[in-house]
């Protein structure tokens, strides 16, 4: 197997499956003749596929976003680039309200098949408003598929997945997983399933329930708790919305302790709902299980501060102890 | 002229009357206390001199263009007359069982809009596509939308278009390229241009039009609609029905432009005004659009005077405008002045046009009998067309 960095296991996503699938296109600001994305996971792209394959827009997000459902619709494959998942704001009822339901209101009849990538998430000193992990608010809307990966081996496999889907992939890269790179396959025909969750590490005493950047946290904090003797299971969430709540369910059975990890803030996030989920399912548990989020308050661009409303993994050790007492 | 005097005085009076409004001729002055009486009670300053029709909405608009049939093929220009009567015909009757609350929800009617859809589906071509306003039923019927399933989704029924799931302002006819009606203001504009960007890159001669209403054009959707539409010469074409209301606001009160043709002509591309009460201009209009779309020339707006007669939706009331403006445009009814042109210019007897009425109404019954005896959709089709079935869901 080869190392790749993050975004050269995205572009090989992107440019395997631009190769495999005329219909499939990349559009977005600056993606092109302009610089191959703001985080360069298509560079070369617009040299390999050229201008109508690689469509650079405007600052225009609701253009960017409406367009591509409308050419989805229509028979194509669009792999928006929103640049940063922030910006999905702006364009919020193109992927809420329209994307999102065009199969349900045409009672079946329209598929919606498009990637919406954005970059996401914090600990880059970029503040309040571009650092935003908002992934839970479109587990909100049925009909959205919302994947994250967490390394550069689920990047490849996941977005493969994502792009041949036929319903509309909201596909999370978080900014600090930029600066990793990892083993990734190249099979062009290497798929992860959309809709699953994946055992990222084993173990016995406590699950550990993570996604995206954060399930790189719990592996770091399962790796230090193995050292003091407790066996950490991490599931790390590939897919959001639907939620694989078997792989779950089936963790925390086996360990019967629970942690689990977000980025955002506490109220109505991904933690609590696993939380639910397990204390719902008639899971015996030995212990209450414990979230670890980010604190409540936008993120703040001074370092310490920033630091200090986000999780690490010393408060994921620190409720996984907990849990274990 | 000299500006008019509203007074706290006037105010009270008009209260004590149980007005809702002040009609006044041009721009008033609002006395300080006139102005805090207006607000507390809720009571609306009606400027009749802006609301009066065409000549007051904007100069140079609205003149009224002479109907001509001369020169056309009578089979055509049955087969408009006949398309006005399906939508009126229609929706009459959905205005009907709206106040019988046989269909609830929202209903949003454009009768004596009927000119503008009729027109533009006639220079369409089959492959072409469209995309609808929430008030698109007439949109869906000028395409060639049947009529029972339109109004079993209306009903709620599994025979619907959307199988009861979308309703009237989610109605759609994909085999007919209705790509789908919107229940967001202005969000169909770029859903329509990412529409013709896909011909484009596909390499079709397929046209799309995305009607719209007078209070789109204060969205920032359509403003990138346009942009990108200029930007990519897209094969597009803007259709606005302007009839005047967004809601309930005057159009000469909401938007800052000298018209809606100004607004596409901003963008750098065609932006005419025509009559939308003639649904011979408007298809004229339309057809010179789509042939120059499809050389490859790019996109247009249209912008196509009408009127909406009834309120924003079926059960609003619209009597905050002037009665002269609503008489004034009953007088401009598209389906009359055909009717009178074709009877003038003899390719129609009064006699073909009535026996056309009568078929329209037989379909409409035959459509609300459909409708009504019609299943609602099971249940599990509630939770069914949410995903693709894709992915096996593990609960």
């Amino acid at each position: 197997m080869r190392e790749l960095t993050f975004a050269e296991a995205i572009n090989e996503a992107i440019r395997e499956e631009m190769e495999r699938d005329p219909s499939v296109f990349v559009q977005g600001e600056d993606v092109g003749r302009y610089g191959g994305g703001y985080y360069p996971a298509l560079r070369g792209l617009y040299d390999q596929f050229g201008s109508e394959r690689v469509r650079d827009f405007p600052i225009s997000e609701t253009a960017i976003v409406g367009t591509a459902l409308g050419a989805a619709i229509t028979g194509l494959r669009p792999v928006v680039d929103l640049m940063f998942a922030d910006f999905a704001f702006v364009c919020f009822d193109q992927i809420v309200n329209q994307i999102s339901k065009i199969r349900y209101m045409s009672g079946g009849l329209a598929a919606a098949p498009l990637v919406l990538r954005g970059v996401m998430g914090a600990y880059s000193h970029l503040a309040a408003q571009h650092s935003n992990s908002i992934e839970a608010l479109f587990c909100q809307f049925p009909g959205l598929v919302v994947t994250i990966p967490s390394d550069c081996r689920s990047a490849k496999g996941l977005l493969k997945s994502a792009i041949r889907s036929n319903d509309p992939v909201i596909f999370l890269e978080h900014k600090m997983l930029y600066l990793t790179s990892g083993d990734v396959p190249s099979d062009r025909e290497f798929l992860l399933p959309l809709g699953r969750s994946n055992i990222a590490r084993e173990g016995r005493d406590v699950t550990l329930v993570a996604h995206g950047y954060m399930t790189q946290l719990a592996l770091r904090a399962a790796e230090q708790l193995q050292a003091n003797n407790i066996s950490a299971e991490v599931v790390d969430l590939w897919t959001l919305a639907p939620l694989d709540k078997r792989t779950i369910l089936d963790s925390v059975r086996k360990t019967g302790r629970l942690v689990a990890v977000q980025e955002s803030s506490v109220l109505c996030g991904i933690a609590g709902e696993i939380v639910a989920t397990v204390c719902e399912s008639g899971v015996a548990l030995k212990s209450a299980p414990r979230r670890v989020t980010g604190k409540s308050a936008p993120i703040p661009f001074s370092p310490p501060l920033e630091d200090h409303v986000l999780p690490h993994p010393e408060d994921i050790i620190q409720a996984a102890r907990t849990v274990m007492q | 002229m000299s500006r008019p005097l509203i007074t706290e005085n006037q105010v009270r009076e008009a209260l004590a009357r149980g007005e809702t409004a002040i009609h006044v001729q041009g721009d008033p002055i609002i006395t300080p206390l006139a102005a805090t009486a207006l607000t507390d009670n809720g009571i609306y300053i009606v400027k009749t001199g802006d609301h009066g029709g065409f000549a007051g909405a904007s100069e140079g608009r609205g003149e009224l263009s002479p109907v001509s049939v001369k020169g056309y093929d009578t089979k055509f220009l049955l087969e408009l007359y006949a398309t006005m009567q399906r939508i009126r015909g229609f929706e009459t009757a959905v205005g009907l069982l709206f106040k019988q609350q046989r269909i609830i929800g929202f209903a949003h009617l454009s009768i004596g809009q009927e000119a503008v859809p009729t027109g533009v589906c006639a220079a369409l071509g089959p492959e072409d596509y469209l995309t609808l306003t929430h008030r698109g039923h007439g949109q869906m019927v000028a395409r060639g939308a049947r009529l029972d399933q339109m109004m079993a989704e209306l009903y709620g029924k599994v025979t619907g278009n959307c199988k009861g799931k979308g309703g009237s302002v989610h109605l759609h006819d994909f085999q007919l390229g209705i790509l789908g009606a919107n229940g967001i203001i202005g969000a169909n504009l770029v859903i329509t241009s990412g529409a013709a960007m896909s011909a484009k890159m596909r390499g079709t001669k397929q046209v799309a039009v995305a009607f719209f209403g007078d209070g789109v054009v204060n969205q920032g959707a359509f403003h990138e609609a346009l942009n990108i539409a200029s930007v990519m010469k897209l094969p597009i074409l803007f259709v606005c029905e302007n009839n005047q209301y967004a809601v309930s606001m005057s159009e000469r009160d909401a938007t800052a432009a000298e018209s809606i043709a100004a607004r596409g002509r901003a963008y750098l591309m065609p932006g005419v005004t025509v009559d939308g009460q003639n649904a011979l201009a408007v298809y004229e209009t339309t057809k010179t659009a789509v042939e120059r779309a499809r050389r490859g020339e790019g996109p247009f707006l249209i912008e196509c005077m009408t009127y909406r007669s009834r309120g924003h939706w079926e059960g609003e009331t619209t009597e905050l405008r002037p009665e002269s403006e609503r008489k004034q445009w009953q007088e401009r009814d598209p389906i009359q002045r055909l009717a009178r042109a074709l009877i003038a210019a003899n390719p129609a007897t009064e006699d073909q046009l009535r026996r056309i009425s009568d078929s329209v109404r037989d379909e409409v019954v035959e459509a609300v009998r459909f409708a009504e005896e019609s299943a609602y959709p099971p249940l599990a089709e509630a939770l069914r067309d949410v995903w693709s079935g894709e992915i096996a869901i593990t609960q």
